[in-house]
Parts: structure tokens; C-alpha cells; sequence
């Protein structure tokens, strides 16, 4: 069944007007031949009742006075009917008094039956009585004839019928064939539409229209949801043809930015060598003829001293103390800048241990004072060693240093909670600093005490800053004249 | 006993003077050889041309490391890299304490790196030190065989 399933639409329809008219045909056709044969029948029927009664009408005399001879040659007469094949007279007795054919064996002649008319055996018997009068009753006619007419007709009208149909089903079938275009036309050309759409994704076809019935209907809403596809899908192009511009403009600007990126890198990097340059030449240099300075000042007070007054001697004093700042400043600039340059590898760092060490070391140098020195235990911190080294090189150095006046001097490190997060501290109870400076506390070359005050540089503060801020953290101080500072830092 | 000789490498006339005073106020003037630049400290080593190389090794070369034309650290690397003197002791002396040069000067074999002071006294009393230590206490490495 699926075979007759996957037809064509064509074959279908043309398969379902001929089965139909083949079906409205056959039964018209059937109709027909029985109509014709019933007709056919009656119509024997009739003539045979028409004959017997006026054979009977003209055997009463033979019958009356049973004159065989007579009889014989009445019946005689229906040679010239071909269709009649046997007949006989019975008398009153139901005798047989003459036959027809003359001498017809019994098989043919049946015995006396009650009257009327009827298909017997396939022939048509008929029994009439022969009377005088309205009542008196002579006999009966027996008449037996062959049904040949209706077979002829039955012949006939199946032959015309079959005929019929044949043309008719031609007909049909040429007519069927032209007209399923009707509908089988819009489906296909739908289909093929379709099919041009699915595979060349070609949204901008139409199936075209070809009537105004519900294929149109269905043609026109085909059209439709394609506009609308048509649409969308331009509109999809739209958006992707935008974003890849887009993407291509965004693309194009990374890359831009990417070449500023490197270009700002180069140029870093060209800067940083430089700056590597700058201070190789400064640290070999610029310290040699400060070495001749204070060189050959020396060489003066010890050569020639005895001829210089206590004045000449103490100019000369001067230039080696100012060459000898001189070498520290630009000792500690190089610190300054080294630590700018130096590449940072963090590692967990053991600070009080470090802050022990570096304590350690100052008590010994400085063995004359009395410090006393409180270091929390176990604070560590992720950090690159050798530079927080340094920051807390320079802050305990300073407490150290800035306590110097105090009769009773003493330098903390530990930790605290500062804006919700730990701090690390270095406080002492020095010389301190008006909260007025503080900015001024972290910049290069800015001192807040005079050199004869406390000695320094100004750029230790700025170093450790420097290193802070290398490593993401703060550094912030607290602090009042003669009251001691605190230096806060995180990590 | 003979202490050897000093092949002072060193190209700041200054330095030169300050750096002979300071031996000198040691007694330690014998045979200080004075190069001013790097070809000056290998003609003497290794000669050159017309002059042949000198006769006796310094007991060791203090050697500064920015330098006209031929820099210390190459006087170096040819110094360590002949049969004669790659045992010859050198001390670097110099001005500067960056870290690249001291990587590169003990990479390329020198024995001591020692950064000049600025403050004479101190100057002084380095040169004393090293003038008593690479010339009395130090002793030098058997001379090559020359051929």
C-alpha cells in the first residue's frame, strides 16, 4: 500500500477520477443490460401470451369436436415462428390431442399445468385454456418457446455496455490526465519551490500562483511565510554582516592598541635601559672625582697641614665631609633607581626574623646606645626578599636613628587592623614629625629634621615607598613632634 | 723575600696618584706597573709586535673595570682565557658596586672585587690591606713554564 502511497500526485489523482468514473460507468452499464434484459423478457412474455390466446381462440372447433387432424395442422402453423419449440392441445381429460413438433418426444411436452406464463428450464412455457364462451372449457394450449431474444438482448446491451465503458474510461482517463494539472499543478509547482528554496537557500523565490481557489490560498501563505523568511533572513544578514564588521572594527582596534601596547613597551624598555645606562655611568663616574675631592684634600692636611691655620684646615675638612655626602646621596639614588629596576620574585618571607636580623645588626654597629627593641613573632608576608628587606632596612634604621635624643629610646615592630585588613608597624618613641608634612615625608630628597639634626639623604623614605607600591601595598604614618612616628605598611 | 710586582690597570690619572700614595704610605712601592687602558695591560702581559711580553708575571693585577678602549672585564676574560695567566691572580677595583658587574667580574674569574671608597681614609687603608694580603700573605700560583 505505501507503493501506492509514493505516487505521484499526477498518477493519483488520474488513478482516482478514472476508478471513480469507472465505478459510476460499470454500475450505469449493469443497470442498463438489466433494464434491457427485464425489457426483453416482458416483452416475450407478452407476445407469447398474445399468440397462445388467439391459437386457443382458433382451436376451439378442432378441440370442440377433437378433430386431431385440425388440431395438428393449427399447430403446424408455428413453424413459421423460429422461436417456438414445442406446443401441444390437451383436451378436457388432459390428454394430449395434437403436438407440435408432430410426434415431439415427452420430454417436450409436459404434462397439463395450471395456466399463465413463465421461464421454465431456460425457455418461456405457457399453458392458455381453450374455452367456448366465457365458461365452457375445451381444453389447454401448451406453448413453449426459447428465450434466445433475451439472450440476444443480454449479448447486445453487454457488448454496447462494454463499449461504453471502453470509450467512456478513455475519455476519462484523457480528460482525468489533462485536468489533475489543475490541482496537481500549484502542489508541484509548491514543491518545486520548495526543493529551490531547502537547497540553494534561495529565500527570494515565489511558487507562482495559478488560481484563486485554496491552492491559491495556500500558494499566497507559501509566498508569505517566504517574504517573511526573505526578511528575517536579510536581516540575520544584516546583524552578521554588522558584527563582523564589528568584530573586524573591534579586531582592528586591539590590534592598534596592541601595537601601542608594544610600542609603549618597547619604549619602556628603552627607557629602562637607559635608566640601567644612566646609573652604571653615575655609580662608576660620578663617584671618581669625588674620590680625587676628598683624595687630595686629605693628601693636603696631611702634607701640608702644618702650613695651613686652623681655618685653611677646617675648609679642607669641609670639602671631604660634603664630597663624602656626596658619595652616600648618590649612593642611596642608585638604591633609589635599582629598586625600580630590580625584577620582583615574590616568596612567603619570615618579616619578624628579618626585622630581628636587621635589628641585630644595628645594635651591633651601634653598640654604644640602648635600644630597647620590641619584635612581635611569627608575622610573615608574601613578598620579594631582598626588597622588603630593605623597607624595613630604612624604617628601623630611622627609629633607631630618631631615638637617638631620647633618654629612654625604644623601636616596635609588629602588626595591626587597618581598614579591615592587617598592617604592618614600625613606631618608635623619637623625635616624631608634625602631621602638617606628612606628604612631604615620602618624597625624594625631602627631609623634615637638618643634617646636623639627624643625618640622611632624604631618599630612604622614598625608597621604601617606591618598594611598597611596587608590591600593590600602602604606606601611611602617624606621627607628632617629640612624640615618636609610626609607619604603617601593607603587602 | 720578593714581594713581586702590582700591575696597576687603571685609566683616571687621579686614581692613579691616590691609589700609589696609598701603597707608597704603606711601603709597598716596589714595582708598581701602571697600565692606562686594557691594551696597555695586555701588551704588557702578552706584548705586543715589536715587544715581547714581560719577563716576570705581577703578583697580582688590580684592575679597573671602565676603561678606554679595551674594557676590564674583556682584560679579564683574555687573562683567564691564556695558558700563561689564567691562574694570575686579579682583583677588581673599581667604582661601582652594581650587581651586573660583580655577576660578571666573579663569573669571569676574578679573585677579590673590591669597590674604592670615596673617603680617602678608607681608600687608603684598602690598598693597604690589599697591597699586604695579594703581596705577603698570598701565595701565588707556581709560573707557567715558558716556552
Amino acid at each position: 500500500m505505501s507503493r501506492l502511497r509514493d505516487w505521484p500526485i499526477k498518477r493519483k489523482i488520474t488513478a482516482m477520477l478514472l476508478v471513480i468514473s469507472g465505478l459510476v460507468l460499470l454500475l450505469t452499464s449493469a443497470a442498463f443490460v438489466t433494464y434491457e434484459v427485464v425489457t426483453n423478457r416482458e416483452t416475450i412474455r407478452i407476445q407469447l401470451a398474445t399468440r397462445s390466446r388467439i391459437l386457443a381462440a382458433n382451436s376451439t372447433a378442432a378441440l370442440a369436436f377433437a378433430n386431431e387432424a385440425d388440431a395438428t395442422e393449427l399447430l403446424g402453423a408455428l413453424k413459421y415462428d423460429p422461436h417456438i419449440i414445442a406446443a401441444a392441445l390437451y383436451g378436457q381429460d388432459g390428454r394430449v390431442l395434437a403436438s407440435y413438433p408432430v410426434g415431439a418426444a415427452a420430454d417436450l411436452i409436459p404434462a397439463p399445468q395450471p395456466d399463465g406464463y413463465r421461464f421454465e428450464g431456460g425457455r418461456l412455457v405457457g399453458f392458455t385454456p381453450v374455452a367456448q364462451g366465457e365458461n365452457r372449457r375445451l381444453g389447454t394450449l401448451f406453448i413453449a418457446s426459447d428465450t434466445k431474444a433475451v439472450s440476444d438482448a443480454l449479448r447486445l446491451s453487454g457488448v454496447i455496455a462494454i463499449g461504453v465503458l471502453a470509450i467512456a474510461l478513455l475519455a476519462a482517463y484523457a480528460l482525468a490526465a489533462g485536468m489533475q494539472g489543475w490541482i496537481s499543478g500549484p502542489i508541484l509547482a509548491l514543491a518545486e519551490t520548495a526543493t529551490v528554496v531547502s537547497t540553494r537557500q534561495d529565500y527570494a523565490v515565489r511558487a507562482p500562483k495559478l488560481g484563486e481557489d485554496e491552492l491559491g490560498t495556500l500558494t499566497d501563505a507559501f509566498n508569505q511565510m517566504l517574504g517573511r523568511i526573505e526578511d528575517q533572513d536579510r536581516e540575520l544578514r544584516r546583524h552578521a554582516t554588522d558584527l563582523e564588521q564589528r568584530v573586524e572594527a573591534r579586531t582592528h582596534e586591539l590590534s592598534e592598541r596592541n601595537e601601542t601596547l608594544r610600542r609603549n613597551a618597547a619604549e619602556l624598555l628603552a627607557a629602562n635601559q637607559e635608566l640601567d645606562a644612566f646609573a652604571y655611568s653615575v655609580s662608576h663616574d660620578l663617584r671618581a672625582p669625588l674620590r680625587s675631592i676628598d683624595g687630595f684634600s686629605q693628601i693636603l692636611l696631611e702634607d701640608y697641614g702644618a702650613q695651613l691655620d686652623e681655618a685653611g684646615q677646617d675648609s679642607l675638612r669641609r670639602v671631604r665631609t660634603a664630597s663624602q655626602r656626596m658619595a652616600t646621596l648618590i649612593d642611596d639614588l642608585l638604591k633609589l633607581a635599582r629598586v625600580t629596576r630590580v625584577e620582583m620574585r615574590t616568596e612567603r618571607v619570615d618579616l619578624s626574623a628579618m626585622a630581628q636580623d636587621i635589628v641585630a645588626d644595628l645594635q651591633r654597629t651601634d653598640s654604644a646606645r640602648q635600644v630597647e627593641c620590641t619584635i612581635a613573632p611569627g608575622l610573615e608576608a608574601r613578598a620579594d626578599p631582598p626588597l622588603v628587606r630593605v623597607v624595613l632596612d630604612n624604617l628601623l634604621r630611622n627609629s633607631w636613628k630618631y631615638t637617638a635624643k631620647q633618654p629612654r629610646p625604644r623601636v616596635e615592630f609588629g602588626s595591626t587592623e587597618a581598614n579591615g585588613g592587617r598592617a604592618f608597624m614600625v613606631r618608635d618613641n623619637g623625635a616624631g614629625f608634625d602631621m602638617k608634612y606628612m606628604d612631604k615625608l615620602f618624597g625624594v630628597f625631602q627631609r623634615l629634621h637638618s643634617a646636623s639634626e639627624f643625618e640622611g639623604t632624604g631618599v630612604g623614605l622614598a625608597t621604601v615607598r617606591r618598594i611598597i607600591t611596587r608590591h600593590g601595598g600602602r604606606i601611611w604614618a602617624e606621627g607628632a613632634v617629640d612624640q615618636g612616628a609610626t609607619f604603617y605598611f601593607t603587602l | 723575600m720578593n714581594p713581586g710586582k702590582i700591575l696597576l690597570v687603571e685609566d683616571n690619572p687621579d686614581d692613579v696618584a691616590l691609589t700609589l700614595r696609598a701603597l707608597k704610605s704603606h711601603n709597598i712601592t716596589n714595582d708598581v706597573i701602571v697600565a692606562q687602558d686594557g691594551v696597555q695591560a695586555l701588551d704588557y702581559l702578552f706584548g705586543s709586535g715589536d715587544k715581547p711580553a714581560s719577563e716576570d708575571l705581577p703578583a697580582v693585577v688590580l684592575l679597573d673595570l671602565k676603561l678606554p678602549k679595551v674594557s676590564g672585564l674583556e682584560v679579564l676574560e683574555r687573562i683567564r682565557n691564556d695558558d700563561r695567566t689564567h691562574l694570575l691572580p686579579v682583583v677588581i677595583l673599581t667604582s661601582s658596586d652594581e650587581e651586573q658587574d660583580l655577576i660578571r667580574g666573579y663569573k669571569l674569574g676574578a679573585n677579590s672585587y673590591v669597590r674604592k671608597p670615596v673617603d680617602f681614609v678608607e681608600f687608603t687603608q684598602a690598598a693597604k690591606q690589599l697591597g699586604l694580603y695579594w703581596l705577603l700573605m698570598n701565595r701565588a700560583p707556581p709560573a707557567p713554564r715558558r716556552p
